[in-house]
């Protein structure tokens, strides 16, 4: 009886999971492994069909120089968006959690940037960083500084990429600080402050050790949004000055649907799933130790 | 383009969008059952000739403006002169988004029968096995002689082993702007442009403006380079009597000393004369920085020529490239594509249509409506050219520019070929590399990019 | 002494929040600008500067707005529904049900929280032209409909539903999809709303994949729209693009204002924190 029922339990689960994995395996799973496949293979041309190449694709990615300057890129990038919009969001929440005047007014400035499309927001950051008339150096120049190519140079192009996306994700992420602050009882903190302690002691003692699953959560979204994010690098600077602001994806995309090379571009997608998959088990770990989901 | 006329383009290519998502995925069953059934009543019947011939034409507009409107004029018109054969013309976004699409549209097995295209593509449809020649279709003396009606700047683009892959359509070619107040104010004759490379410096020169700070606030001269700066650059190097690419579209010639020499004198714009502003130059942002007055002269597209002539708050000049050892320019723009997997009456329809649209009439009213460079010197002798001339004289530069003008770079394996170009020339630009480094770096990469094409 | 530290340190918070508050607010309040001048206007910003509405005019008439911004709602309604469907099925099976393999499907599903569809582009294409699908709608949302993301949320609150209910509606009789849908989803509305509001305001603002997928306007989203538009020759009208931008961005701002109370509420409830 006990095992007939346990027969119906295995029966209906999987035909439960049936739907969402026939979707997953077939978009993401299968996907990964046929990149695998497709990069040992050179690009089918119209008169040329694909040949198996054997590591010629890998050889020619570590050869690549654009291949690494695009991934210390993309490191510089995660090290300079992650950090820095997760402090903001937090910083964003805790002020808007408080009874600040016009709350308001700042809770929709700061989530405004979630709602436009980082498209069509590029645009307008592209005419803030305009030498000469744009925005910034108009403010420069009231001081008479000089104007400055920020997205020409390439000192100066992936920081200013970067500023966008911090600017497009605290916002977002604030959200989540913001439910999480919500939930933390008020009395906790009233006993703090009976007892005399200031902010500064209230929220490295009691607030941030509370927000630490929120921390975890947010800080993985953030970690796949530093290889998922580009759409702004379209209209900002198309990937240059000589590839100083390319980030992998849009390296990827750029070889396989400007240069036509999928062969070539499937390696890179693999070098891309490897690097997801490391920083995946990294995290699995970090998660388990800190926060039971299960 | 005034916007009135773009809104109304668009909405046309919308209108015809909407009537084509009706068909939605049926579109392509649709077309080979259409085929299958002309090719089916093609056998049956003696009075083969006399049935429909439906064409697919995918068309880009680059500029925006009026071109959608007046291609369906145009097609309206050719097909109320042939009733027996059907143009469905497609607009299909960017050159970029066109090429893709027919590409792809090609591996589904539903090619387009015609196509606009960048003339700078044509080796990689050729690669790519998608295009067929002009030639099979133009049989007779009067045909063939068609063929040498177009300037020769523009076939150089077109043709590749004694084959006539494209037919000049909506092309472009860069040209220099000024701002006459700006030249009157640094006390230069406002009527007058650079010639020379040593003029364009010397005015330049002049024309810079710095603030108590040492702040620029007036450039001499703007040449963008952002996006695809191998196309301005390209000027530079024909000036200078060097040629980037070979016509087999195999073999680049990126360290030419000559070649070198046009990288350094760009360069030494911003760094050596400071007469342009450092480092990569927005494409996007120049014409608004000319009307801006933050450079009084300007390299950019003919295609921009409407959007100046609406814009600029100051008389505004045009004038060819300046010279170094000659004359020079690239060419740019669109070009008519034959595919393959069509029938033969149908590639037969297509050839004469593109026949008549190219032909004057037609090509002046595309001209005036556009700003692209009519592709034929017959059109400019039509009376309506003429007196849209005397109007707008700046529009005869770039048509005289055509003189000296050189095929667009362009090579199998196009688009990495020039990505790998366009790298160096903002490695030097941004003075990561001298341009002999950059330039013979990237040769080497070329070479072996192209390796297998020779 | 101390009450005097402490409204000093209330000011500065204030300010700094306000300074914060305007930095982020810019972008929209230049689109705002550019959007209701004339294009001369787009970098001069004086306050006497005459007010059009012809940006919105040209813009609207420019490109097909209309039909992008169907397409968009075609498109998140399909997506959200979709993943509403497949992924509460899956978290209830995880979260309620013994089966061999749980486990190793679990972490399957899990891994797609880090390798998302947008990255494998390359592949995803090859798969849409083999199944005809190029340049459609469910192009767009075929990959991202079973997420990761959803099942893994919606399991953590079906975990949360106490044992008893469930044994309850089954001894009145319920079969198990109907314990789902009478007892499951009811306690999940809150990470229903939070979900769909994160799923809502990604795929609406989602870029590379429409992209790559689409090339006819019959099937671009806003965003591929926009900047379709925005890439011409003659340089960027930026009077045009962001009235074109506020125009379309303009109903999902207005409804984040109007709920973002609710918005924070049922995140706080659906465990999203």
């Amino acid at each position: 009886m006990k095992a007939l029922k346990l027969k119906r339990d295995w029966i209906i689960g999987w035909l439960l999971l049936l739907p969402a994995m026939v979707f997953l395996f077939a978009f993401t799973h299968i996907p990964a492994i046929t990149s695998l496949v497709s990069s040992f293979y050179s690009t089918p041309r119209g008169r040329r069909p694909a040949k198996f190449l054997g590591l010629d694709n890998y050889q020619r990615m570590f050869d690549d120089p654009v291949f690494w300057k695009v991934l210390g890129n993309n490191l510089w990038f995660a090290l300079g968006t992650i950090p820095l919009s997760i402090a903001l969001a937090i910083v964003m929440a805790l002020w808007v959690n408080d009874k600040l005047p016009g709350r308001g007014f700042a809770r929709m400035a700061f989530f405004t940037p979630t709602v436009l499309p980082l498209i069509a927001v590029a645009n307008i950051w592209l005419f803030f960083y305009t030498p000469g008339f744009g925005l910034f150096d108009q403010l420069l120049g009231l001081f008479g500084l000089p104007a400055t190519n920020w997205l020409g140079s390439p000192e100066t192009a992936l920081n200013s990429v970067i500023v966008v996306t911090v600017w497009k994700e605290a916002g977002f992420f604030m959200i989540f600080y913001l439910a999480a602050l919500q939930a933390i009882p008020k009395t906790l903190i009233e006993a703090a402050q009976i007892e005399g302690a200031n902010r500064w002691t209230i929220f490295w003692r009691i607030t941030f050790p509370l927000l630490m699953p929120t921390t975890l959560f947010v800080s993985i979204n953030a970690v796949i949004n530093c290889f998922r994010l580009v759409d702004h690098i379209f209209i900002l600077t198309d990937g240059g000055p000589d590839n100083a602001s390319a980030l992998l994806l849009f390296y990827i995309f750029e070889t396989a649907f400007r240069f036509w090379e999928s062969g070539y571009a499937a390696t890179l997608t693999v070098a891309l799933l490897v690097m997801l998959c490391l920083l995946a088990i990294g995290q699995f770990f970090f998660f388990d130790r800190k926060v039971h989901y299960k | 383009m005034s916007c009135a006329e773009k809104a109304q383009a668009v909405c046309w290519a919308s209108s015809q969008a909407r009537r084509c998502f009706n068909e939605g995925r049926f579109a392509m069953l649709k077309s080979t059952l259409l085929t299958a059934v002309t090719a089916t009543a093609l056998t049956f019947s003696t009075w083969a000739t006399a049935q429909a011939v439906d064409l697919q034409f995918y068309f880009p507009v680059a500029v925006g403006g009026k071109a959608a409107d007046t291609i369906k004029e145009l097609t309206d018109g050719y097909m109320s002169a042939n009733p027996d054969v059907k143009i469905d013309a497609v607009y299909a976004g960017s050159y970029q988004d066109t090429v893709a699409k027919a590409i792809t549209a090609s591996r589904g097995g539903n090619p387009p029968q015609l196509s606009v295209i960048l003339s700078a593509d044509m080796f990689t449809l050729i690669d790519e096995d998608l295009i067929t020649p002009f030639d099979d279709y133009l049989t007779t003396d009067e045909e063939k002689e068609w063929l040498t009606g177009f300037y020769p700047a523009f076939m150089e683009n077109s043709q590749t082993g004694g084959k006539t892959y494209g037919i000049p359509f909506q092309r472009s070619t860069p040209v220099l702007y000024w701002n006459k107040e700006a030249f009157k104010e640094a006390g230069l004759d406002p009527e007058v442009a650079p010639a020379t490379w040593d003029e364009m410096v010397s005015f330049s020169e002049k024309l810079t403006k710095k603030d108590a700070n040492g702040n620029v606030s007036q450039w001499g001269v703007r040449i963008p380079s952002s996006g695809f700066p191998y196309w301005l650059f390209q000027g530079l190097a024909i000036e200078n009597g060097a040629i980037l690419a070979n016509a087999e579209g195999n073999k680049t010639n990126f360290d030419d000393p000559k070649v070198v020499e046009a990288l350094e004198y760009l360069v030494d714009l911003s760094t050596k004369h400071e007469v342009m502003a450092p480092g990569i130059i927005e494409w996007g942002a120049t014409p608004k920085a000319f009307f801006e007055g933050q450079t009084a002269m300007m390299w950019t597209s003919t295609g921009n020529l409407t959007n100046v002539h609406d814009n600029a708050p100051f008389d505004f000049g045009v004038a060819m490239l300046p010279e170094k050892a000659q004359r020079g320019a690239p060419t740019g723009g669109g070009n008519f594509y034959l595919f393959k997997g069509a029938s033969d009456e149908q590639l037969d329809a297509a050839v004469d249509f593109v026949q008549w649209i190219t032909a004057p009439d037609q090509s002046a009213k595309w001209t005036m409506a556009t700003g692209y460079v009519a592709p034929r010197p017959a059109t400019w002798e039509t009376d309506t050219m003429k007196k849209y001339a005397e109007g707008f004289p700046q529009v005869l530069v770039a048509r005289d520019q055509l003189d000296h003008a050189k095929a667009e770079l362009a090579t199998y394996q196009n688009q990495r070929v020039t990505g790998v170009l366009n790298d160096a020339l903002a490695a030097a630009i941004t003075g990561q590399k001298t341009a002999e480094e950059a330039l013979s770096e990237a040769q080497k990469q070329a070479d072996a990019i192209l390796a297998e094409y020779r | 002494m101390t009450s005097q530290r402490i409204s000093y340190d209330r000011t500065l918070n204030t300010v700094a929040a306000w300074t914060l508050a305007l930095l982020w607010i810019l972008p929209l309040a230049y689109a705002v600008w550019t959007a209701i001048h004339p294009a001369a206007y787009e970098a001069h910003f004086t306050l006497s500067a005459p007010l059009t509405l012809e940006n919105f005019q040209k813009a609207w008439a420019a490109a097909p707005f209309a039909r992008y911004f169907l397409n968009t709602i075609l498109l998140v309604t399909l997506i959200l529904a979709c993943q509403f469907f497949l992924c509460t099925l899956a978290a209830y099976a995880f979260a309620r049900f013994e089966f061999p393999g749980r486990s190793i499907f679990f972490t399957l599903v899990l891994l797609q929280l880090l390798v998302m569809p947008d990255i494998l582009i390359v592949e995803n294409y090859k798969t849409m032209r083999l199944l005809d699908l190029v340049d459609t709608i469910p192009a767009i949302a075929l990959p991202y409909v079973a997420s990761g993301f959803g099942i893994f949320l919606l399991r953590q609150t079906f975990l949360t539903v106490p044992r008893e209910l469930d044994e309850a509606a089954r001894i009145e009789g319920s079969s198990a999809l109907g314990v789902l849908w009478r007892v499951y989803i009811p306690l999940a509305k809150p990470t229903y709303l939070a979900y769909g509001l994160v799923s809502v305001s990604h795929h609406w603002n989602n870029f590379l994949w429409p992209l790559i997928v689409t090339n006819s306007e019959e099937t671009r989203p806003v965003t591929v729209g926009l900047s379709v538009f925005s890439a011409i020759d003659s340089g960027v009208e930026w009077s045009v693009i962001n009235a074109a931008t506020l125009m379309t961005s303009g109903p999902l701002l207005i409804a984040f204002l109007l709920f973002q109370r609710q918005f924070v509420q049922s995140f706080m409830r659906a465990g999203i924190k």
